[in-house]
């Protein structure tokens, strides 16, 4: 009796699984399996099966960009579709705050829960500067890839070089937007202003001795027109910039920061501690 | 002090025995949660002084919870006392005016309690000079010679918001949506924060332009009763209310048990006519409204004096504050010159809490201005500023849930928002949390309960927000 009610339903349950039937395109598993299949979210989809569903059914692959995967990703996933992808240069993430303790003093002393973004939500920063990194490190809780620590001695967030995929998390986390998305650059060679600090010069300064000001010698000294400058901040457009690291020189405050160059014949620069590989 | 801890002490006592001789009464209260920390309301003899003006006052256009101000006035501009300096831009917004005379220095942002910059209108004091219209003599005026709608008028051009703490503008409260109606008027007079005494002082100092605040409030709302909620650590201001509640026509004094936050809206509202407002509603939807005493009788004096908001009392206090007091400041005075005239910043001093100490906030700079909802300054010495060592793990012994006057779980809550499961967090309801502390308070492993769940009323609402859009 019981067998023969197995039997019944399995005969019911193949005609229901016939009827109703969805069909999905089999590249959607095919591009999925490309993927890295973090889920981090990165390219703007939700993980990677939203990802492999929206090139799929894309006309246009242009848009689409894997940040972990890269350009191999890229390649991998169009050939699938049958269409060519763009190469695009591998980004990562720089933080743009260069306020150690020897740098930026404290002015206040912060015991609350651990969160950068309750500390913006209740008072500026413990210290001078309103725009600078809190460091509490709601960047490295949301780093899928272990790419950033904060560094005990200086008190701000570290990215790994090798292990940062560009997917963005910590940008959208960090509740001050300190954190940018920048080209990786020639042998990982970059140049960037390591300071948000919008004040005007004087009071920057005040707060912070590596803030940049807005003096704007680094936009005059650049041959490349790639330095803006926008109420009291200096911002280099990495497409733009050739990195003759005039600007480096020229900055009066050091703010600009050079990473992986290297070491010019008189001094080693120690302001780099913000960042390392 | 320490004779005024000894009456503290005494104080339910002493008033069964004098007042209520023989009779045996339970004091109302709110059933649901509450903690009763330390007192402490070391100014509560001190009567209220009047600040002597500063040199400068800085006014932030923004001191309500709504739309900024638009400012009014240009660099240069002369102003006098009273005179409208940034207009209310929508209807849940409110005027700001200036409680100087002088010329307006810039209106360039400035640095504010939180140590962010805001638009302000900084004026440099000249003299002391009122707008005529302003009734500056000390009489009593008892006639309410206007009508409903020209009182709410009266209200919102005066820029009054709730003095209470949360700066709602007070003349959306007082416009009763359609279908709604309210038959009973609650005025708070709990002050159950500890340590503040600016309500308690103004009830005894000013009960009569306090009553005909509530009569203004009453015809405003079209109710015939009003209630006065005062909890019983105010025995002398309750007596005193209620004598003078006696030559006034439907208001009653309620004595109420003492317990924090009974202060809160819906807490009140239970404890003095028993309804329970729903979640997310206003109290309008069990046909009451909400007062504070500050805002009352700033409601006096804009109806009867045509005086706008320009000055409140500000509780100044600390134990180890020289000279612990009450006074009545100017809109804009800097924080430091209150303290200066408490007796200056003590030796040890570590913390200046702007507000009371279970729901105010640090401040970042003793230079930031008083405000419409400044409603006292603690100064908190090194011992009792930091926070007790966190333990390490919640043993789930649910003191913060006997402690929640809204019913929520706060051990639940803190742990969905450090995992960022705002759905779930919107079922339990985080967005009924008052942010009163209570959960905080009681935490025997110093968790940062209501820290975390203040990050997920962020989440919750940024939520909500992007569902609408």
């Amino acid at each position: 009796m019981l067998s023969a009610l197995g039997v019944l339903s399995a005969v019911i349950l193949y005609f229901v699984a016939q009827k109703f039937k969805v069909y999905e395109d089999p590249r959607i598993d095919e591009v999925e399996a490309v993927l890295p299949g973090a889920n981090c979210g990165g390219c703007g989809y939700p993980g990677c099966r939203g990802f492999a569903e929206a090139f799929v059914n894309a006309d246009d692959i242009s848009g689409f960009f894997c940040p972990v995967g890269g350009n191999e990703t890229s390649v991998a996933a169009a050939k699938v579709v049958g269409k060519s992808a763009a190469e695009q240069l591998p980004m990562i993430a720089v933080v743009r705050c260069s306020g150690s303790p020897n740098n930026r003093p404290k002015t206040a002393n912060y015991n609350g829960a651990s969160s950068c973004k309750l500390a913006t939500t209740l008072f500026s920063g413990d210290t001078g500067c309103q725009f600078g990194c809190l460091g509490l490190g709601d960047c490295v809780a949301v780093c899928a890839f272990d790419a950033i620590y904060i560094d005990e001695k200086t008190g701000l967030p570290i990215v790994s070089q090798d292990n940062c995929t560009a997917c963005g998390a910590c940008v959208t986390a960090c509740p001050k937007g300190i954190i940018e998305l920048r080209k990786k650059g020639p042998k990982d060679k970059r140049i960037f202003v390591s300071c948000i600090n919008k004040d005007k010069g004087g009071v920057a300064k005040k707060s912070c001795s590596v803030a940049c000001i807005g003096c704007g010698k680094c936009v005059k000294v650049c041959p490349f027109d790639a330095i803006t400058l926008e109420n009291f901040l200096a911002y280099i457009d990495y497409d733009k910039c050739k990195l003759c690291r005039k600007c480096v020189d020229e900055c009066p405050t050091g703010s600009i920061l050079e990473i992986n160059f290297p070491p010019k014949k008189e001094k080693l620069e120690a302001k780099s501690e913000t960042e390392t590989a | 002090m320490r004779q005024k801890r000894r009456n503290a002490g005494k104080s339910a006592n002493s008033f069964n025995n004098s007042y209520l001789k023989n009779q045996i009464i339970v004091l109302k209260t709110f059933p649901k949660g509450g903690v009763h920390p330390p007192e402490s309301k070391l100014s509560a003899n001190v009567p209220i002084e009047v600040l002597p003006l500063p040199q400068q006052v800085v006014i932030p256009i923004s001191q309500h919870i709504g739309a900024p101000a638009t400012p009014a006035v240009a660099k240069g501009d002369r102003v006098l006392v009273g005179q409208i300096i940034a207009k209310s831009s929508g209807f849940v917004s409110a005027n700001i005016h200036s409680s100087v005379s002088g010329t307006v220095a810039s209106l360039d942002p400035i640095i504010d309690s939180t140590g962010y910059k805001r638009p302000a209108v900084t004026i440099t004091v000249e003299g002391d000079e009122w707008v005529s219209e302003i009734d500056r003599t000390p009489d009593l005026k008892k006639e309410i010679a206007l009508s409903a709608e020209e009182i709410i008028a009266k209200v919102n051009g005066a820029g009054i918001v709730g003095l209470g703490g949360a700066t709602f503008p007070s003349h959306v409260k007082l416009s009763i949506p359609k279908g709604k109606k309210a038959d009973v008027l609650i005025i708070n007079g709990v002050e159950c924060e500890p340590y503040l005494t600016s309500d308690h002082r103004l009830m005894l100092e000013k009960a009569n332009e306090l009553m005909i605040g509530i009569l203004l409030l009453k015809k405003a709302l079209g109710v015939e009763r009003a209630l006065i909620g005062v909890e019983n650590n105010k025995p002398d201001a309750i007596r005193h209310l209620k004598s003078t509640a006696a030559n006034y026509k439907g208001i009653e004094v309620h004595a109420l048990k003492v317990k924090y936050p009974q202060g809160g809206e819906k807490q009140l509202i239970k404890s003095l006519i028993n309804r329970e407002v729903p979640s997310g509603a206003l109290p309008i939807e069990v046909g009451t409204v909400v007062h504070n005493v500050g805002t009352a009788f700033a409601v006096y004096e804009a109806v009867q004096k045509n005086k706008p908001l320009i000055e409140r009392v500000v509780t100044v206090t600390g134990k180890n504050l020289a000279k612990k007091g009450n006074f009545m400041v100017r809109i804009g005075t800097p924080i430091s010159n209150l303290i200066e005239a408490a007796g200056g910043i003590p030796k040890d001093n570590a913390k200046v809490v702007n507000g009371g100490p279970m729901m105010g906030k640090a401040l970042s700079s003793t230079e930031a201005p008083v405000t419409k909802g400044t409603s006292g300054v603690i100064l908190f010495p090194v011992k009792e500023s930091l926070r007790p060592v966190m333990q390490p793990a919640c043993i789930r012994c649910g003191k913060c849930i006997s402690a929640c006057p809204m019913g929520l779980e706060p051990y639940l809550l803190i742990r969905l928002s450090q995992r960022k499961m705002t759905e779930r967090m919107e079922e339990d309801r985080i967005l009924d949390c008052m942010e009163c502390g209570s959960c905080s308070f009681v935490c025997p492993a110093n968790l940062p309960l209501l820290d975390y769940i203040r990050l997920g009323k962020g989440d919750v609402s940024a939520m909500i927000r992007a569902r609408k859009k």
